[in-house]
């Protein structure tokens, strides 16, 4: 919402904020909650323009596209002479015109300094302006702006015109605030925080006759008022220059008088209000009703719109429709320039159905906006009246009949209980009463105190989103000041901190981290085929109003967005990147919401296809667990979802499937286009919070000396490594310290084994191991192996 | 006395110096120190002395003696010097030349923001909820005093998941703030939580919008909480974060959830004011809705994003750059 001061000033006592700063009547608006988001110096700024005649034309000698004008620009610019030389490329040059000129020494609004110089030779001193180059508005001529052939030369233009420098307040309106979408709103505001009196403006009232005009509502509930008034004998013609720089200044363009006047009063008062030729108007009279399904309507731009059920319509006394009721007007009863008769139509339609209707035609306006936040029911008379005021001013209307508004519903009268101690602990104040109800009343909350600690407040027609204890509070706490409520620190009565969970998290992501993977986010949401392609068993959730259909699942695992980031990286010579992501993925349920599960995946890019990818990944497994003193798991060699058939495997914990492990299926790589191979690891993380919620317990270091010896077994290629080392650890009992694969062979690809090499190390708790107990243990491991796994030691 | 002492030390002095080899001394030593050295002989002679002629000749044997070794020692710890430092100068190394050099990732700007802010508030006796980030829309609009006929609940450009049903009644939640819902259901009074998530809203990425992103929300119930106590708990917020140097303001503005409600902005050391997030006191329909008596317990609730406080942090100007996961942009973190 943008506001002239001018404007503004008119509310207030002739000089009353004249002492005010514009830069600090923008922070009061602010600290209102009228935000000001910029001060605009707007008008008429320009000095040194004058009015002058062109008394004489003539071609340039050696130039096809300039003219020479000599004007008259008075006695004090010609400065003795009968007229001054001015040289001129504009098209619209005619001897007679009254145009303006920009005399030397004049700075034009784009900071060109007019100076007396040569053009192809000619002498120049000035420059004939077009609208747009001294800051007027658009006159739509293409070239010089032709001024009132009455207006004299030599005039400084701001005289001439009348055109006034002003400043403008930019304001960010919040939704609850409708009544600060007017001039009439903020100056109430503000005239209550500088305790300055607030003037209304002049409103029409007068108009002997009853009004002839029949309004029949069929929708008393989405129509709280529809108020009409009759104006005859309208002069056409354009509305005076102070009307049309504050329009100007609040960002509408200047059309003609009525349509002016209708504008000023909807900015002024806040209530949108539409004009009808009267002559143009079936039955001169109104019938309001919801539209029937498929009727169609010629709004003022031109469309032809097809209308529902659901779209409220003003209709003539036939019944047929000339406007769609606080969205846009009809073009069958549009005024005009010969338009003698019109009436003029305010009124309050209900929010969310005007809401609708703009969001289905995605027709949005000055007064939709308005409708769809909330206008003040109590508020349509007086701006018919207003209306008809400036009517009589400007075009000289007759206003004979009075204002006639038709009550679809009462306006409720809200009244709202307060407390001083409730307005006082909220605020941290310690304000009376009466202190509370001279906050109240300038912003028209009127305010009866019953007792010290009782108020009753009635709530102005214009505030439909206060209705409770606290929305009074707040308009207190407004004008008592946010900046005075202090600020102290609440203590908790507990100290803050991180469950075991959010704690092991981090530490897991820091392991991650430790283990040379930076973190990545991308996006949850992804392209239905990609899920069909790494998750096949499970149906997504679908989103029901995508933005793209590339993103109209939600992941169902976090395989998708971290190939896609590895793509990315590839395609931006990052052949090999290590990136991990720790992040909910979504699938179905029966419950009342859909599972989520936080997951945390590694993916690591670069390798070749001999395998190392996937041992990378059963390293990191391993890591991870180390690292967060997990303990054991077991990987189960069996082909993944996505993953490579032959190279990856389920990952359990605690007996239960916690994720996979592995080499991503070259054929999904194909698909994301990434090219070589790469490691996949994904683990849920609940499972490993909850372990790393207890910490290990000590165990006691031996004392005593240990052994090592090492076995290499030809262990058949089906035959899992875990499964060995489970018959060593098993063989070996107690006594078995440490064990550790540290050498695999493969020989010829026919083989039908390899070899596993596994280093051991004894130790016993209560002495020194002899070497018949090596002896022993060795031996037990070897038939144990062999017996479990057909697995021969190596000689 | 038959032997002289002093040529003995002179020349063994002389030959040790001229040693060039730890080993070479060891053999000098050896010579005039050992068991057959003109010095053992000599000791030998002694006996035949009388008393005082005796005292003093052994006097200065054992003076010839000890500086002999002190000679020796002094030249083989030389000697070792200089060829420990032969050693060492042979073994010169270039440490500028680093290869195959491990690597520790990176962690996210947003979850370094969103850590650093935890921590704040933990510091300030918070505890950190976590919520769904599937909701209902009770969950994320009704019970926040955003009922269906709301116009707020537009604004807020939700993403609806289909979780069966024709109704729109399951989405993607649109701020942190059911947290403080299901914080309020779930635990008793006093609440002192930050609620830090991944939120979504149906907008079209740019510059300073993502359909994904990242928000914190604090609540704060406890028995006579005053805006001043919501204040206090901003302006603390703002010093601890940011530092020295900021401070912090509140100004009306408007939330469904909260009445009184203000926007608060954080003013930098060059005086400029950068909004920041929404706060106010918790709605009383909120409370209502959360099982909480209003009458009896009051609370301040805010907001704002993490994102952007990344961004401005490490001054990215573009928010799609935190999310296009280069490692180009992710290991400067």
């Amino acid at each position: 919402m943008k506001v002239s001061l001018a404007w503004l000033k008119e509310f207030f006592e002739e000089g009353a904020l004249d002492s005010y700063e514009p830069n600090r009547i923008a922070d009061t608006l602010t600290s209102l909650g009228l935000v000001c988001e910029d001060i605009i110096d707007s008008g008429y700024t320009t000095r040194g323009v004058v009015v002058a005649e062109i008394v004489n034309v003539r071609a340039h000698p050696s130039a096809d596209k300039i003219r020479i004008a000599d004007v008259n620009a008075g006695p004090e610019v010609n400065g003795g002479q009968e007229t001054i030389q001015i040289c001129c490329g504009a098209p619209n040059l005619s001897i007679g015109d009254k145009v303006p000129l920009a005399t030397v020494g004049t700075v034009l609004p784009d900071g060109l300094e007019i100076q007396p110089r040569k053009m192809r030779g000619e002498d120049s001193s000035g420059m004939l302006c077009a609208a747009a180059e001294i800051g007027l508005a658009d006159d739509g001529v293409d070239g010089l702006a032709v001024l009132d052939s009455s207006l004299t030369v030599g005039t400084p233009l701001e005289e001439a015109l009348q055109l006034q420098s002003d400043t403008v307040f930019d304001l960010d309106i919040e939704g609850n605030r409708p009544d600060a979408l007017c001039v009439l709103g903020v100056a109430r505001d503000l005239a209550a925080k500088l305790e300055l009196k607030l003037i209304e403006p002049e409103y029409k009232t007068t108009g002997a006759e009853t009004n002839p005009i029949v309004t029949k509502l069929d929708v008393p509930d989405l129509c709280s008022r529809f108020g009409v008034r009759v104006i005859t004998n309208l002069g056409a013609g354009e509305s005076p220059s102070w009307m049309k720089q504050r329009l100007i200044a609040a960002g509408m363009r200047p059309i003609s008088a009525i349509v002016d006047i209708s504008n000023y009063v909807m900015l002024e008062l806040g209530q949108p209000n539409h004009t009808y030729d009267l002559d143009k108007l079936d039955g001169e009279g109104f019938h309001v009703r919801l539209a029937v399904g498929g009727e169609q309507l010629v709004t003022l731009d031109g469309a032809e719109r097809e209308l529902t059920e659901a779209d409220l319509v003003v209709c003539d006394a036939t019944s047929n429709p000339v406007g769609l009721a606080g969205v846009m007007g009809g073009a069958s009863t549009e005024i005009s320039d010969t338009t003698s008769r019109i009436v003029v139509e305010a009124a309050v339609w209900d929010r969310m159905t005007v809401a609708k209707t703009v969001r289905r035609l995605n027709l949005r306006s000055e007064a939709s906006t308005r409708f769809e936040r909330g206008v003040d029911p109590a508020g349509v008379e007086r701006a018919l009246n207003r209306f008809c005021q400036l009517a009589a001013e400007i075009c000289g209307a007759e206003l004979s009949f009075a204002a006639h508004v038709t009550e679809g519903s009462a306006v409720e009268k809200t009244a709202v209980k307060v407390r001083t101690s409730r307005v006082n602990s909220f605020l941290n104040a310690s304000l009376s009463a009466q202190k509370i109800k001279d906050y109240l009343d300038p912003i028209g909350f009127s305010t009866a105190i019953v007792s010290d600690e009782n108020l009753v407040v009635d709530i102005p027609s214009w505030r439909p989103d206060s209705s409770i204890e606290e929305d009074v509070i707040e308009e207190v706490g407004r004008h008592y000041g946010y900046e005075n409520i202090g600020k102290r620190v609440p203590r908790s009565p507990k100290s803050g901190y991180l469950t075991q969970s959010q704690l092991a998290r981090r530490q897991l992501m820091l392991s991650a981290r430790a283990l040379g993977h930076s973190e990545a986010m991308p996006m949850p949401f992804l392209d239905p085929s990609d899920v069909e392609l790494v998750t096949p068993s499970v149906k997504p959730i679908a989103l029901r109003n995508p933005l793209v259909s590339a993103e109209s699942v939600l992941r169902t695992t976090l395989l998708p967005g971290l190939l896609k980031a590895a793509a990315y990286n590839q395609s931006h010579r990052q052949p090999a990147v290590k990136l991990f992501e720790a992040g909910r993925v979504f699938l179905p349920a029966q419950d009342e919401l859909p599972d989520e599960f936080e997951r945390i995946a590694f993916i690591a890019t670069g390798f070749s296809a001999d395998g190392s990818a996937a041992r990378y990944a059963a390293q990191v497994l391993a890591s991870v667990f180390d690292a967060n003193k997990l303990g054991d798991f077991q990987i189960v060699n069996d082909p993944q979802a996505a993953l490579h058939p032959t190279r990856s495997a389920q990952v359990k914990y605690r007996g239960k499937a916690i994720g996979e492990v592995g080499e991503v299926s070259p054929k999904v790589l194909e698909a994301f286009g990434v090219s070589d191979r790469v490691a996949w690891l994904s683990l849920d993380t609940a499972p490993l919070y909850a372990a790393m919620a207890k910490p290990a317990k000590l165990k006691a270091v031996s004392r005593f000396p240990s052994t090592d010896i090492d076995l290499a077994f030809s262990v058949p290629k089906d035959v899992a490594s875990q499964k060995v080392a489970a018959a060593i650890t098993s063989a070996a009992g107690k006594l078995l310290a440490e064990l550790d694969l540290f050498d695999a062979f493969y020989g010829k690809e026919d083989d039908s084994a390899r070899s596993l090499a596994y280093r051991l190390r004894l130790q016993s708790d209560s002495g020194t191991l002899t070497e018949e107990e090596i002896a022993r243990v060795r031996q037990d491991c070897i038939e144990n192996v062999n017996k479990l796994t057909g697995s021969t030691l190596r000689s | 006395m038959s032997i002289d002492s002093q040529s003995i030390l002179d020349s063994a002095v002389a030959e040790i110096t001229d040693a060039t080899s730890a080993e070479q001394v060891a053999e000098i030593s050896r010579s005039y120190l050992g068991k057959k050295s003109e010095l053992v002989e000599a000791r030998k002679g002694l006996g035949a002395l009388d008393p005082q002629e005796r005292a003093e000749a052994g006097k200065q044997l054992n003076e010839v003696k000890t500086q002999i070794e002190a000679a020796v020692a002094s030249r083989t710890a030389e000697l070792k010097d200089s060829e420990f430092a032969l050693q060492l100068e042979s073994e010169r190394m270039d440490l500028t030349e680093v290869i195959d050099r491990p690597i520790v990732g990176s962690a996210h700007i947003v979850t370094q923001a969103w850590q650093e802010l935890e921590d704040t508030f933990i510091g300030m006796g918070f505890t950190v909820a976590e919520g769904p980030e599937v909701e209902t829309d009770w969950h994320n609009f009704d019970a926040l005093n955003i009922p269906p006929s709301h116009p707020a609940r537009d604004g807020f450009d939700t993403i609806y998941v289909d979780h069966g049903g024709d109704e729109s009644t399951t989405l993607l939640r649109t701020h942190t703030s059911p947290v403080q819902i299901r914080s309020m259901l779930t635990s008793e009074p006093p609440i002192y939580i930050v609620a830090p998530g991944r939120v979504f809203r149906r907008d079209t990425a740019d510059a300073t919008h993502m359909p994904v992103f990242h928000q914190i929300e604090g609540l704060v119930i406890d028995k006579g909480i005053s805006m001043a106590d919501l204040a206090g708990t901003i302006e603390a917020f703002t010093t601890s974060y940011f530092g020295e140097g900021f401070s912090s303001r509140l100004r009306p503005n408007h939330f469904p959830f909260t009445e009184p409600s203000a926007e608060f902005d954080i003013q930098m050391p060059d005086g400029k004011w950068l909004e920041l997030g929404g706060c106010g006191m918790v709605h009383p329909n909120v409370l209502r809705a959360g099982g909480i008596d209003p009458e009896e317990w009051s609370g301040f609730a805010f907001g704002f994003g993490i994102d952007r406080l990344a961004l401005m942090k490490f001054g990215i100007t573009d928010l799609r750059e935190l999310f296009t996961n280069d490692v180009r942009f992710l290991k400067q973190f």
